[in-house]
């Protein structure tokens, strides 16, 4: 720096430079790293102590509350209810959206308004919406009823409270939330895929089917990997809408990994524990978005992109 | 393949005149399509109408005829309350912590991404991709994970129990989404246009301010209205930080306030309703912005 500003002409215009790239990154740098990189290392080094998060740091254990997280059934349960809500989410929620986003890709009346009503969830908060539903799927409440209403009275559940049912029920509302969501994205990709493209296909003599499986999935690629990306992030970290209606239970039946990383840190003071848990989705997002990023990367070399096939 | 898709374009798909889709003969297809689309839009809706005509019933009529679907009669004491009487005031200061929450948030995220955008789009640095990288890693990991290591930062620094101590880690977040969003935004915006302010005498930072923040207006709102969803909507950071029912936010005051009321359901529906009045309120006003914003950032591989 001083050596630089020692010359002068160019040398002055580059230390220009330098400041104001300084004070320009300077602060979102700043923020960005104190709030959200930071406490990511952090989260690694509490991880190997056994901390109630007051007292000095210093009880170093290792390796022992990772030990202790994969040994501890409720937090299995944890890992295998994520994993369950991302198989679900690419199985039904995606391939839903993308149902209706190819419904929506062509003008008719009414178009903009049902576009309208299905993005309304997004801008609910999960909270809100969870608590909305509780009073849906209390007993003899709206839902129940319905059923009842319409002779389908043998289909009426515990919702929320059978634990072989309740993960089914925190599905669909989160489908019921976010469907939306990824039909905007995927709508907005296949706008963008000439349709000439298409009808040069059936002139040809391709069915709809194949016209829509060889030359519009594939060229929605890109918005679809989006779209499946995000959806995985989000049931990694799953946990407003089921604290809200279930706090993970019953018995465990619904709980989350950021379920249990909260009780533990929080409401357990085990900090050192929560911070494990914390790293463990971490690895889940990294390891999943490596491993997603081979499969696509093999995928796009081949020339197609199918989520559903697989 | 050029010519013949260009054909195929003037041929067959060139868009319907204004109307004429109107007097086209409705196939069975669209009648396929109507049905489908209209179920759909049945089960978004029913649940946010049950809430709103749910918050005019009894909890009598809510318990005893779950499915009729008009309250008779009709009972306005519940909203009225939550909006001027028995619990105006824990609605009214929620909704104010919520609004200066969101308020301090955006406002940081917006500002700050936007001079980092700058700074990415239009000067050329050694490591200015690898810094670029590190903003988009904030993309790929949930930030729960950063939460249970925030709370004892905040407590350290004695934000706790303070809205600031929220605001500040909810524009960190934000920060990498609208970075991703606002750069290919500057990039577009024409080198002239910069030399000419510059031999006119404008400052790096009066280029900034005068002439590409307001040519990039569009793509601001777009990024605002991102972020004030996001802050709005935030449930777990809120949860962690804030240690008093004075400072609850709306979405963690109608979690307690359906554990306080759980007998009076009806109560329970009209404060929800009530509380999402403004986040639908605003989805109205700003759809095309939060539509245009999400295609912007799907565009991005």
């Amino acid at each position: 720096m001083s050596a630089i500003s020692a010359r002068s002409g160019v040398d002055a215009r580059s230390r220009a430079k330098l400041r104001t790239v300084t004070l320009f990154l300077l602060p979102a740098l700043v923020l960005y790293l104190l709030f959200v990189l930071f406490p990511v290392v952090q989260a690694a080094h509490y991880s190997v102590f056994k901390w109630n998060g007051l007292e000095p740091l210093d009880n170093f254990v290792g390796l022992k509350n990772y030990e202790t997280a994969f040994n501890s059934d409720a937090f299995k349960t944890a890992v295998s209810n994520n994993l369950l809500i991302i198989v679900l989410s690419l199985a039904i929620q995606i391939p839903f959206s993308l149902s209706l986003a190819l419904l929506l890709n062509r003008r008719f009346p009414g178009r903009a308004a049902f576009r309208l009503i299905f993005f309304v969830p997004y801008v609910l908060s999960e909270a809100i919406t969870g608590v909305v539903f509780t009073l849906l799927l209390q007993p003899h409440a709206l839902v129940d009823g319905s059923l009842q209403a319409a002779g389908l009275g043998g289909l009426v559940q515990h919702w929320l409270a059978d634990t072989g049912i309740v993960m089914i029920t925190m599905f669909v509302i989160i489908t019921w939330k976010y469907f939306g969501f990824h039909m905007i994205l995927l709508l907005a990709g296949l706008q963008g895929i000439p349709r000439e493209l298409e009808e040069a296909a059936l002139i040809d003599g391709a069915g709809r089917w194949q016209a829509f499986r060889y030359i519009t999935l594939p060229l929605l690629g890109p918005t679809l990997r989006v779209s499946v990306f995000l959806s995985m992030i989000g049931s990694l970290q799953l946990f407003d809408m089921v604290w809200v209606m279930t706090g993970g239970g019953p018995l465990n039946a619904s709980n989350t990994m950021a379920i249990s990383m909260f009780k533990a840190g929080i409401k357990n003071q085990q900090m050192g524990y929560g911070s494990a848990l914390a790293v463990i989705i971490f690895l889940f997002a990294l390891v999943l978005a490596l491993a997603y990023q081979r499969f696509v990367l093999r995928r796009d070399v081949e020339g197609a992109l199918t989520v559903f096939n697989g | 393949m050029t010519t013949i898709t260009s054909t195929k374009t003037s041929a067959i798909s060139r868009p319907p005149l204004p109307g004429a889709a109107n007097r086209r003969r409705v196939r069975p297809f669209d009648l396929v399509r109507y049905v489908i689309l209209l179920i759909v839009a049945g089960v978004i809706l029913i649940p946010i109408g049950y809430a709103i005509l749910g918050g005019f019933k009894s909890n009598n009529q809510l318990v005893g005829d779950p499915v009729s679907v008009f309250p008779s009669p009709w009972i306005l004491s519940n909203y009225t309350d939550v909006v001027l009487g028995a619990n105006a005031l824990v609605f009214w200061r929620e909704a104010a912590n919520s609004l200066i929450i969101a308020t301090v948030a955006v406002t940081l995220t917006v500002g700050l991404a936007s001079l980092a955008a700058f700074v990415f789009a239009r000067i050329v640095f050694p490591g200015r991709e690898a810094i670029y990288t590190l903003f988009t890693l904030g993309l790929l990991f949930p930030s729960a994970v950063a939460i249970l290591p925030l709370y004892i930062l905040i407590r350290q620094v004695g934000l706790d129990g303070n809205l600031l101590g929220v605001a500040l880690p909810q524009a960190a977040f934000g920060l990498p989404l609208t970075i991703i969003i606002l750069r290919p935004f500057f990039k577009s915006i024409p080198v002239e246009l910069e030399d000419a302010a510059k031999i006119d005498g404008c400052s790096t930072f009066g280029f900034f301010w005068r002439i590409l923040l307001p040519l990039a207006r569009p793509a601001l709102a777009t990024v605002s209205v991102l972020a004030i969803v996001g802050t709005w909507n935030a449930f777990l950071l809120p949860l962690i930080l804030l240690n008093g029912a004075d400072q609850w936010t709306l979405p963690l005051g109608v979690m307690n306030f359906a554990t306080e009321h759980v007998s009076d359901q009806a109560r329970i529906l009209a404060f929800t309703v009530i509380s999402i009045m403004p986040a639908i309120a605003f989805y109205v006003i700003a759809e095309k912005q939060i539509v245009g914003g999400l295609t912007a950032g799907s565009v991005k591989g």
